[in-house]
């Protein structure tokens, strides 16, 4: 006899509901390890309704990072890897070209794609590699407990550079889609932020167009996400909003760097 | 079949291409350059993958990608190069993908210099990458061999999901020498069921090297090991020249082993008994014919162009039964036929002389020698 009772036999009638918001089919259910407030789960499940809008959730193959974001390959419904720290772009350049019918995508942090994984992402764009980038800076190594980034604002207090970001010791902040966006493999390069709803929606249409670019096979596409590490800028989450808006998004302003005319409807 | 003359580095990419290799990515690097300029000409002539690399670190993690995809992949490079590549190697051990890898070894450390050397011993079959891993270490000495060898690695490498390397150095790499050539497989169009492809019709697949749980990647590693054992029970693959009499055995490999041939001949003619043990596979060692050996010799003389690396495994296998010298030349300079043979006349001198190298004497030698 079984142990599980028959759930249509004691089903009682009652209302019934109308699903009316779902969770996309590319995204698992299982909860996430992100921080309360941290805006990598809204980028995964924007990147996730991506790939479910365009039917490609069959032939999508994801390549994690090193970051916060290591364990995305758990969280999408898609067959996944994990590279090594910044060498997602040499990675995914290798499936891309092994599998050039398949949609191919890395998910990177800014320490991972424009410190240690330099060289990787700017030889992906110079190739032109039919692959498609979402590039989430949070202005710090959110995973390794809040260390300075290239991409740390000047001034910025880390904890690696406790007394805030000083230009003539750490440099000056790194902008890498504008300088991506100079390369003619590149066929989409814009920055987006997560700092409110409006820009969400915005982020979202750039993902959408990124992964298009490689279903048309224009050349590399990235999107630069302006993301929140509530933790780590030691903010609760809607201060941490703000901080996006005020600090991040005067160095790194929203905007398309280059979009290729025939994404421009898309 | 006919023999054609064939550069080593040629032959070698050549040998590749036959065993259906369906995608390169190397950067250059003398003395392997040829080996990736070949590629670069022949793969796109039969419609496969072929990309020069930013770095060798983008090489190793393109050849990474395309394992995962479950494609026959591989990369070449020499010494200075197989040292950046080593956090890719270490990964794809950790993800357990197959590919080959070709290493021209040259005299080091730093840049040192593009002679060939014996000098990555270690780093190919101890620290590959940080991790308890070793790849399969294939040893050719000639031309020949070598693409004998690469022919058989990618069946290596996906019978066991492993990196299989072949180890040369810059005289194999250059050298010229009429080859055999292998028949063109068939491209295998099936991909194996654990390569990343896409969830259509199936559940997702997920290939990684990331195990939080300690427990966990404790039983990653021991299912690892136990790859790693039957490997080394069953791959072991070496060469014995003149050994069923022999009372002073010369271990070399690669170039080395075939120089030493000589030296074992030109022992022979001056009335020394001489043999040679020419490990083809270096990782695994193989342990038990030297082991075998040794309960049959009066003393060993290890011969590489290093200062001493596959000593170690030497040593680590005699256990002092006999007494083992070692004799080495690094920085390009390969040793002559000459040196080796007079190495072994001089130990068989002191050996009739009753200077420790005899049976009566081991104990009492081992530790001046060793
Ligand atoms: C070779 C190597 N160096 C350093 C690390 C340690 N590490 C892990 S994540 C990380 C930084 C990640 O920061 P970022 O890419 O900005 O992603 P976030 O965690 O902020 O999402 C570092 C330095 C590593 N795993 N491997
Ligand atoms: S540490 Fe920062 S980036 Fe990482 S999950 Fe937490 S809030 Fe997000």
């Amino acid at each position: 006899m079984s142990l599980t009772p028959d759930l249509d036999v004691i089903a009682l009638p009652g209302p019934t509901f109308d699903v009316v918001y779902e969770g996309p089919d590319a995204l698992k259910d299982v909860p996430t390890h992100y921080c309360p407030g941290c805006t990598h789960g809204i980028i995964h499940r924007m990147v996730a309704e991506t790939i479910d809008e365009l039917g490609i959730r069959g032939r999508t193959i994801g390549v994690a990072p090193v970051g916060c974001a290591v364990f995305a390959y758990k969280y999408f419904n898609l067959d996944g890897c994990e590279a090594a720290h910044g060498r997602a772009p040499a990675m995914a350049t290798g499936i891309k070209r092994s599998l050039p019918d398949r949609i191919v995508f890395t998910y990177q942090g800014d320490g991972d794609l424009a410190s240690i994984g330099g060289n990787e992402i700017l030889h992906a764009a110079l190739r032109g590699e039919r692959i498609t980038v979402i590039f989430v800076n949070n202005a710090i190594y959110g995973m390794t407990g809040g260390q300075l980034a290239p991409t740390s604002p000047e001034g910025m207090v880390t904890s690696s550079s406790p007394l805030g970001r000083d230009p003539m010791l750490a440099g000056y902040p790194i902008h890498m889609t504008e300088m991506l966006a100079t390369m003619p493999g590149v066929a989409l390069a814009v920055r987006r932020s997560m700092h409110s709803v409006a820009e969400m929606r915005k982020t979202k249409k750039a993902i959408r167009q990124a992964f298009q670019a490689q279903i048309d096979g224009l050349g590399l596409a990235i999107v630069e996400i302006l993301s929140s590490c509530p933790t780590n800028w030691h903010l609760e989450p809607t201060a941490a909003l703000d901080y996006i808006r005020e600090r991040m998004v005067p160095e790194y302003p929203v905007g398309d760097f280059k979009i290729a005319a025939q994404l421009t409807n898309k | 079949m006919t023999r054609e003359l064939w550069k080593g580095n040629e032959a070698l990419a050549e040998a590749a291409v036959r065993a259906g290799v369906d995608a390169f990515f190397g950067y250059p690097i003398t003395p392997q350059t040829e080996l990736l300029e070949y590629m670069a000409r022949r793969m796109p002539e039969l419609g496969r993958t072929f990309l020069q690399a930013e770095s060798e670190i983008g090489a190793i993690n393109m050849v990474y990608g395309a394992a995962c995809a479950g494609v026959r992949a591989m990369t070449s490079s020499s010494s200075p190069g197989i040292s950046l590549m080593q956090e890719g190697l270490s990964y794809i051990a950790g993800s357990e993908v197959p590919c080959v890898l070709v290493d021209i070894m040259r005299g080091g450390p730093g840049l040192g210099n593009i002679q060939p050397g014996q000098g990555d011993y270690f780093q190919v079959t101890r620290s590959a990458g940080h991790g308890d891993f070793h790849p399969i270490v294939l040893a050719p000495s000639t031309v020949q061999e070598a693409v004998d060898l690469t022919y058989l690695s990618f069946d290596l490498a996906f019978r066991y999901r492993t990196i299989v390397i072949i180890a040369g150095d810059g005289a194999l790499g250059q050298m010229m020498e009429p080859v055999e050539m292998p028949p063109m497989r068939e491209p295998t169009v099936d991909r194996p069921d654990w390569a990343l492809s896409g969830t259509a019709g199936r559940a997702p697949r997920i290939i990684t090297s990331l195990y939080l749980d300690a427990e966990e990647l404790e039983r990653t590693n021991l299912r690892l090991q136990e790859k790693l054992h039957a490997i080394h029970t069953t791959e072991q693959n070496w060469e014995s020249y003149q050994t069923e009499d022999a009372e002073w055995l010369v271990v070399a490999f690669g170039t080395v082993g075939r120089i030493a041939k000589s030296a074992v001949r030109a022992a022979r003619g001056a009335g020394i008994r001489a043999g040679l043990f020419r490990p083809i596979s270096l990782w695994p060692y193989p342990e038990a014919a030297l082991d075998e050996l040794i309960e049959r010799v009066q003393g060993v003389l290890v011969v590489e162009m290093n200062a001493g690396q596959m000593l170690e495994d030497v040593r680590a296998i005699v256990q002092g039964r006999v007494p083992v010298r070692f004799l080495g030349r690094m920085g390009g300079v390969i040793p002559l036929p000459d040196e080796i043979s007079a190495e072994l006349a001089h130990m068989a001198r002191m050996h009739q002389r009753g200077n420790g190298f005899g049976s009566q004497h081991r104990a009492a030698e081992r530790s001046k020698i060793l």
